[in-house]
């Protein structure tokens, strides 16, 4: 009994570790985003003929590319778009999303059928393989992959704030809210809607992990963010052609640097869900 | 029992148009103007406009998503510029590739997943379930195109026990006879033991890559149902009557923990459609996926949007089959 009992603690107390040192490399991550300019000497664009396709070292820590330029200054860079991607995408679904999957729980009737069969419609695709149609139709540029990645997402948020509506519309506290006669959109944005949003936080936290990874593939595969701007999956591209040569450092960095965003975003992702919803302790 | 399945067929009716409307705005109502591709970067705006007339797309949007839909059930989805073939031509000719690599990860991922999930549950806490964790969190957040990458690297440039990454036969090696057109399986069945060696060196590092990218979800599902099942009372009644602890945990527990399990394969399934892109293209395998990406890459935004109408039916399909066996496995949907 004591032993199990010392194990459940010792899990509990890794567990806040992790998510903690996951939350201090989410606030690394934004740091590094927002000041990247001042935080190596070299220009992420810049060509140096004199220093091309150097090994880590001394002065570039993590080597240089074809071009000469330096391959950290690079990589800090392209976390400015990455994350601004993710947090775009992020922000425009939660928003559609919350507002489609309200009207959908609290009315119900014609208005929830027609909006959950759209829903349905985008969810028949992979999201992924959605995402690479969109783009190849928009054309790729940093808003249409923001935009493809939102569409993809809206569903989770959609279908998620439906289920809650669902449950609170019948709690008394908006039956009260409805018997002294406040307005339809006054009950479910002020009433009912800040109820739903702690599973919604959680999802949001987890899908910008998997917007960053979007991202990255749709860029890797020449749909997303192109050369020359820099961002990891472009990075990861323009290094796998040099495996051959063996030169390591250009597709590892940048791939290492998707991994460390990635798995910050789940890792908190999962702290705020064991904090807001313990049912899913545990998994 | 058959009100249930009749019910979940129907449903895939509004599904498939919601997929073909999706499809046909993204191939004929956004930028990038099919007549203005087939025109060519020197027609002139009379050459466009005749270009429009006579690929009908001058006539309301009703009548041309009409004629795209019906051109779909016929199998007509449209000829490819680079290869100045049907694009389904193109597509049938490499679904085999596509499916000789899903059916190999998923091999892959259900092989080592499961067993996986089912000793970190057993031995909760002993270093198979450090490792099954650590991969549950990890696995889930490395990018598939780079994990590809990582592997070449370390098996084929490194190590130079890996072909090199050039589709699914080494350069000097020749097809098997076609009668499925997986060639690892024509290879066996003919008794080609070249070509299956051949085939199945080049298949195993992309298999490896692309079966691990969706292990880790997997495993985490069934370690955490294991769990469950083996805290539940009927387990605990199994313990009591003194049955064999293999009986009660690769008998009664993992077959209930199988429910779940199907569930996920749907969502597997979409996993390994968005891999399959990605692992196509850093292995240069000739499926489906690499055949749109390339195309794209001379212009021809055609075949991709066949491609993601293809992938959408197919998954459609997946999840139906899914429903269905889940209906069969659990009596409990079908009386909802």
């Amino acid at each position: 009994m004591r032993r199990s009992a010392r194990a459940a603690l010792w899990r509990r107390l890794r567990r806040n570790t992790l998510s903690l040192a996951a939350l201090g490399m989410l606030i690394v991550l934004t740091t590094v985003a927002l000041c990247a300019p001042w935080l190596t000497p070299y220009d992420p664009d810049a060509p140096d003929a004199e220093h091309v396709l150097q090994a880590p070292g001394l002065r570039h820590w993590l080597g240089t590319d074809i071009y000469g330029r330096d391959q950290l200054t690079r990589i800090l860079h392209a976390s400015r778009i990455d994350l601004l991607v993710a947090l775009g995408a992020t922000l425009i679904a939660l928003s559609t999303g919350v507002v489609l999957g309200a009207l959908a729980g609290y009315r119900g009737g014609w208005t929830d059928q027609l909006l959950m069969r759209a829903i349905d419609a985008v969810m028949a695709f992979p999201s992924f393989i959605l995402a690479m149609g969109i783009t190849a139709a928009l054309g790729n540029n940093t808003l249409n992959v923001i935009a493809a990645i939102a569409i993809t997402h809206v569903p989770i948020y959609t279908r998620l704030i439906r289920g809650e509506m669902l449950r609170v519309r019948e709690m008394e506290y908006a039956e009260a809210a409805r018997t002294v006669g406040n307005r339809q959109r006054r009950i479910i944005f002020h009433h009912l809607l800040p109820n739903c949003l702690p599973p919604v936080i959680v999802q949001a936290t987890l899908a910008m992990g998997f917007a960053v990874l979007t991202v990255a593939a749709l860029s890797f595969i020449g749909l997303g963010i192109r050369p020359p701007m820099s961002e990891w999956g472009a990075m990861t591209a323009e290094g796998a052609g040099y495996i051959v040569s063996g030169e390591w450092w250009l597709f590892l960095f940048p791939g290492l640097a998707i991994i460390a965003a990635v798995l910050s975003f789940n890792l908190v992702g999962d702290a705020l869900r064991d904090l807001l919803d313990p049912r899913m302790r545990g998994l | 029992m058959t009100w249930y399945l009749l019910k979940r067929l129907l449903l895939v009716v509004p599904t498939l148009f919601g997929v073909t409307v999706i499809t046909f705005t993204l191939t004929y109502l956004l930028p990038g103007n099919p007549a203005l591709v087939k025109a060519g970067p020197l027609a002139n705006p009379e050459h466009i406009a005749e270009m429009e007339r006579r690929m009908g797309l001058d006539r309301p949007v009703v009548v041309q998503y009409w004629r795209y839909v019906s051109g779909v059930v016929r199998g007509d989805l449209g000829e490819s510029a680079a290869t100045g073939r049907p694009v389904m031509q193109d597509l049938v000719q490499r679904v085999p590739a596509t499916l000789e690599l899903t059916l190999a990860s998923l091999l892959v991922a259900f092989g080592i997943g499961i067993p996986l999930g089912v000793v970190a549950a057993v031995r909760r806490d002993d270093w198979v379930d450090h490792v099954s964790r650590l991969l549950g969190v990890g696995g889930v957040a490395m990018p598939t195109f780079w994990t590809g990458l990582l592997v070449l690297y370390v098996f084929f440039y490194k190590l130079g026990v890996a072909p090199p990454p050039l589709g699914r036969l080494s350069p000097g090696a020749s097809a098997p006879t076609a009668i499925t057109g997986l060639y690892t399986v024509d290879a066996l069945v003919t008794g080609n033991w070249p070509a299956l060696r051949s085939a199945l060196a080049q298949l195993v590092l992309p298999a490896l890559t692309l079966g691990f990218s969706v292990m880790a979800p997997l495993t985490r599902m069934v370690r955490a149902t294991m769990l469950e099942v083996l805290e539940s009372d009927y387990i605990k009644a199994a313990w009591a009557a003194g049955l064999p602890r293999r009986t009660i945990v690769y008998g009664d527990a993992l077959r209930n923990c199988m429910i779940p399990v199907i569930t996920l394969i749907g969502v597997v399934f979409g996993f390994l459609m968005a891999g399959n892109v990605v692992v196509e293209i850093v292995f240069a395998w000739p499926g489906i996926g690499n055949y749109a990406v390339t195309s794209l890459m001379s212009k021809d935004a055609g075949p991709i949007q066949s491609f993601v109408l293809f992938v959408a039916v197919v998954y459609v399909l997946v999840n139906l089959a899914v429903d269905l066996a889940y209906g069969l496995v659990d009596p409990r949907i079908r009386l909802r």
